[in-house]
């Protein structure tokens, strides 16, 4: 070992001597040459879509003895009935943990355990995922798995049982940490309390979700034309095409798809106040409704968010943090998604004594990038940051698949990426200029400041109307209680 | 039933065995380990698949190191790692160089009436609090604010951070292959002459950072006060972001020392991976960071924490739902027990098969989540084994106190099955495999094992010796460790409502 390590050495010793001692001349970062980066096109998917519309992505990747694959099927908590909140956290949960008609939940742990290989479920927003991820000498025992959760789950009662005591659990702990509680309220804010979005689950939405409901969804979901599937790793493509054919190819479609209709109503504009007396910091949050991606304003928004409140040179951080030294996390932007308004948002974390100080300085950071807006130095500096790492959208086999799936479940062409470099480069100071003025409207804003008010340098209400915000838990009510809080040390609120 | 189980035993024998030489010996043929005359080490891993790389300095210091009274210096000189060099983020910098001398002797004159006993004059103290920031704002005329940062993004950096925890610091980020000359420019300035500019608006950012990360958050307080009782001697008693009262008084001046003792190259690791081809880079790399001016070894020495002579506990009242945690003390990471206490982790918290999970969240039901691990507050030194459980409501931080207990007293008592034992180890190869194929990580495994062991192989060997552990091994450290006296509790219970709406958890 030591004899390799002395070769290595003195290789690079040789290497070393052809270098001129010229380095320390160097004064001027702009000096140091940067060559072409070489073209780099990254392997693209091999899309199939079966007859019955499902869609699969294959990219071969040998570099590691792994396959990974995931599966996005159409339909999450955007769609569940209100009174049964939390029903796809607690689908996505209890689809793997309950096992399938063959095996238990804890039989599959066992198993793949033994094969440090994992099969997983999740509930999403807007869909619910199975995956895995295994050794490929393991494959055939683990897709077997695979199919065999996705086609015959048994969603046992006593995991149900567990995913409502965790999700029970996790309720009656969500207003101890303050960015939680921000994070929650800010969204609530910008998209209406009751919007799908942003709905929460309590202790009775959890209580009211049955076995029947999980295998309801499973029944109305598992259709092959909901399905998106993508496959990364060490195989073979046609063998993986012929397996995948044969598996899914004789499964029949269901109904076409259709998307809910969903109303996004923002707060009035006022001071929203979560009084919380055990903390020394204020966690404000300014919000808005943002764009979707398909919004032609879309490539000025990105080079505009940069600019005002992304990275080191941006506004935001710029003022609040290295200039006035107020906070530690700053930053916001107009957000976007793809199928729905993004959430335009301002943030920042200051001490309680520095509360309305801070906002004021927000104010004002907004104020000055309509009267002064984003310069030629400022735009060129955001769009070199957005080219210039443009390849780290596609480095790695993983990330261009997972791209490819976002565009095919939101229904956007494969070449977003490439008209994405596109748009950005047309960008001009006047577009930058012209969304800030349309989407950045501060007076129209509601503000979210949790802290702890007895602390600040002067009272919310200097500044505007405040409306306090009640983040108490509602107890269970009628119906069933849950299990977990039978035994009851939870307190009246 | 029976075919089945040989079938699994089988794949249990061969898999290992492959995945081994497979592994290190293809591995090695892309490495390369790079020593500079001026002692910084420099290991490299050639991943060609797309043009970009990433790397990993590994600084060999981290809050151990605070000198005493000035806890939190080395977070916040990381933080000053981004203020920019004597040519990059300056205007002027002979001229911000003398300001800079202003601001440090107006704040040393503050601080020296700020701070004493007796007889302190107020309305001295606030002419010399505005000469100080007059001072400042003089020093702040010249700067290019976050120039650094600026041009790392603007040339496509990604991922640009850095962390400080007890034993180390570290700077990363990712650049496409053709920056590799500037970064290592970039880098190397930043060591060679980092400025101690706008030192005292951001030693308020830092302060924030301890107010989110600790002050305003149950969890943090609760982490504090639990190490803190847990050690005594050891440096590892102090936060790493340091307490209030030292952020408000180390200066500039101490920042720059700190950094002229302990940021020598032979002190430094870096770690890249990705399309970087060793030997057109390292002439790069020589040229710029052969740069830094080569110096000894920083005095490792550190106090020792005795042993433990009874447990010790920490209760907190909070407004918020309860938690419960426990440590034991642990030799450092270079023990011949490392691997054992590997083990054990992965046994009682690894997954849904682990016996924590299967015990506390399962089948008694008394938890959200429950697990067991090793470095706390970090490894480099003799530090905590620590358990805790998140209880569910309707149950008390007691019960977890007892579940854990009972499955610790399990480990003590009864051998491990063969079955647990093999789907450690096979975990522990898969999870190597894993990590192979990320560029970042991969700089950060291969500068981390270097800076430790002398040697990224460990990397690989770590899984070797984790491969040796045996039942009794796990039995007789766990014995060994997991005793009363040698035990630190740290407990949140939720307050009492006092009917003044105080105790009042929202």
């Amino acid at each position: 070992m030591k004899t390799l390590s002395l070769l290595i050495l003195t290789v690079i010793a040789g290497a070393v001597m052809f270098v001129s001692a010229a380095a320390a001349q160097v004064t001027d970062w702009k000096q140091i040459p940067i060559p072409t980066l070489p073209t780099f096109r990254p392997k693209e998917p091999k899309r199939i879509e079966l007859q019955n519309g499902m869609v699969i992505f294959l990219t071969e990747d040998h570099e590691l003895p792994l396959i990974d694959g995931i599966a996005r099927i159409r339909g999450g908590s955007r769609e569940e009935p209100a009174n049964k909140a939390g029903l796809v956290q607690l689908y996505g949960e209890t689809w793997r943990t309950g096992g399938t008609k063959n095996q238990t939940g804890d039989q599959l742990d066992d198993f793949l355990e033994a094969r440090a290989a994992r099969v997983e479920t999740g509930g999403g927003t807007d869909s619910t995922t199975i995956g895995w991820s295994c050794l490929k000498e393991d494959l055939d025992d683990v897709f077997k798995v695979f199919l065999d959760v996705l086609r015959d789950p048994a969603f046992r009662p006593d995991k149900l049982d567990l995913a409502q005591k965790e999700a029970i659990d996790a309720i009656s702990r969500r207003n101890d940490n303050p960015l939680q509680i921000a994070a929650r309220q800010a969204a609530k804010l910008a998209y209406g309390a009751d919007n799908p979005y942003v709905r929460e689950p309590e202790y009775s939405s959890i209580a009211a979700v049955q076995q029947q409901d999980l295998m309801s969804w499973h029944k109305q979901h598992l259709y092959p034309n909901y399905i998106i599937l993508g496959i990364t790793g060490d195989f073979d493509l046609a063998q993986m095409e012929a397996r995948l054919r044969q598996a899914f190819g004789s499964w029949a479609k269901g109904p076409a798809w259709r998307n809910p209709h969903i109303e996004f109503h923002p707060a009035q504009p006022a001071y929203y106040l979560v009084d919380k007396k055990d903390v020394n910091q204020s966690n404000i949050r300014m919000v808005g409704l943002g764009t979707t991606r398909d919004n032609p304003d879309y490539y000025a928004i990105e080079v505009f968010n940069y600019a005002f409140g992304g990275g080191f040179s941006s506004r935001l951080f710029q003022d609040i943090r290295t200039r006035r030294g107020l906070a530690y996390a700053v930053g916001g932007g107009i957000g976007t998604a793809f199928d729905h308004p993004g959430l335009l948002q301002m943030r920042l974390g200051t001490k309680s004594g520095t509360t309305v100080e801070a906002l004021q300085a927000l104010y004002q950071v907004i104020d000055d990038v309509q009267k002064h807006p984003i310069d030629e130095a400022e735009m060129k500096r955001a769009k070199d940051a957005i080219l210039n790492s443009f390849i780290f959208n596609f480095d790695t086999p993983e990330k261009v698949l997972r791209e490819r799936m976002a565009y095919e479940f939101y229904g956007y062409t494969a070449d977003f990426l490439e008209r994405y470099r596109a748009g950005v480069e047309k960008v001009t100071i006047a577009d930058v200029a012209r969304v800030a003025a349309k989407y950045l409207h501060k007076e129209q804003f509601p503000v979210l400041v949790v802290g702890n008010s007895s602390e600040f340098d002067k009272p919310l209400s200097a500044l505007g109307p405040v409306v306090p915000v009640n983040t108490s838990i509602p107890p269970p009510s009628g119906g069933k209680k849950p299990a977990a809080l039978e035994r009851g040390n939870e307190r009246k609120h | 039933m029976n075919s089945h189980r040989i079938r699994i035993l089988a794949v249990l024998f061969l898999l290992p065995t492959l995945a081994v030489a497979q592994d290190l010996a293809t591995f090695e043929k892309h490495a390369t380990l790079n020593k500079l005359p001026n002692g910084l080490t420099v290991v490299i891993y050639e991943r060609p698949e797309a043009p970009v790389f990433s790397f990993f300095t590994h600084v060999d210091v981290g809050s151990v190191q605070d000198p005493l009274n000035k806890t939190g210096l080395a977070h916040m000189f990381e933080h000053m790692a981004f203020k920019g060099t004597e040519k990059i983020g300056t205007t002027n910098y002979a001229a911000e160089k003398v300001a800079l001398q202003k601001v440090e002797e107006a704040y040393s004159i503050y601080l020296r009436e700020r701070d004493k006993r007796l007889d302190r004059d107020e309305s001295k103290l606030k002419q010399l609090e505005k000469a100080w920031r007059d001072a400042i704002a003089e020093a702040n005329k010249y700067v290019k604010p976050n120039e650094f940062g600026q041009i790392v993004e603007a040339e496509g950096g990604e991922g640009m951070n850095a962390f400080t925890n007890h034993d180390e610091t570290a700077y990363h980020y990712s650049f496409p292959a053709n920056r590799l000359e500037l970064w290592a420019y970039l880098e190397s300035e930043r060591f060679l002459q980092p400025v101690m500019r706008q030192f005292y608006d951001e030693r308020n950012v830092v302060i924030e950072e301890r107010r989110m990360r600790t002050d305003s958050n149950p969890i943090g307080r609760l982490l504090e006060q639990f190490q803190t009782a847990a050690f005594q001697a050891s440096e590892y008693h102090r936060p790493t972001v340091g307490w209030m009262s030292d952020l408000n008084s180390f200066s500039a001046t101490d920042a720059d020392k700190f950094f002229q003792e302990y940021y020598v190259p032979s002190n430094m690791v870096i770690g890249l991976a990705g399309n970087v081809k060793p030997a057109e880079a390292m002439p790069i790399i020589e040229k710029y960071l052969g740069r830094l001016p080569a110096h000894g070894k920083p005095d490792e020495r550190n106090t020792v924490e005795p042993p433990q002579k009874s447990e010790r506990r920490v209760v907190l009242q909070e407004m918020s739902q309860p938690l419960y945690i426990e440590g034991y003390h642990r030799p450092d990471y270079l023990s011949k027990d490392d691997a054992v206490y590997d083990a054990i982790a992965d046994l009682m918290s690894n997954g849904r098969t682990s016996r924590l999970y299967r015990a506390l969240v399962r089948d008694k039901k008394i938890a959200s989540d429950s697990a067991g691990f090793t470095g706390l507050p970090g490894n480099k030194y003799p530090h905590l084994f620590a358990f805790y459980a998140f209880p569910i409501p309707g149950h008390k931080p007691e019960e977890m106190e007892q579940a854990i207990r009972a499955e610790i007293e399990r480990l003590k008592k009864e051998d491990v099955t063969d079955e647990e034992l093999k789907m450690i180890k096979t975990r522990a190869r898969a999870t190597l495999v894993r990590g192979l194929s990320d560029n970042a990580g991969l700089a950060q495994q291969l500068a981390f094992y270097q800076a430790r062991y002398g040697d990224w192989r460990e990397l690989f060997r770590s899984v070797d010796r984790l491969e040796k552990v045996g039942k009794e091994d796990i039995r007789r450290v766990a014995n060994q460790t997991f005793t009363q006296e040698n035990r630190t509790v740290g407990i949140i219970e939720t307050a009492v409502e006092t009917g003044d709406g105080k105790g009042d958890a929202q």
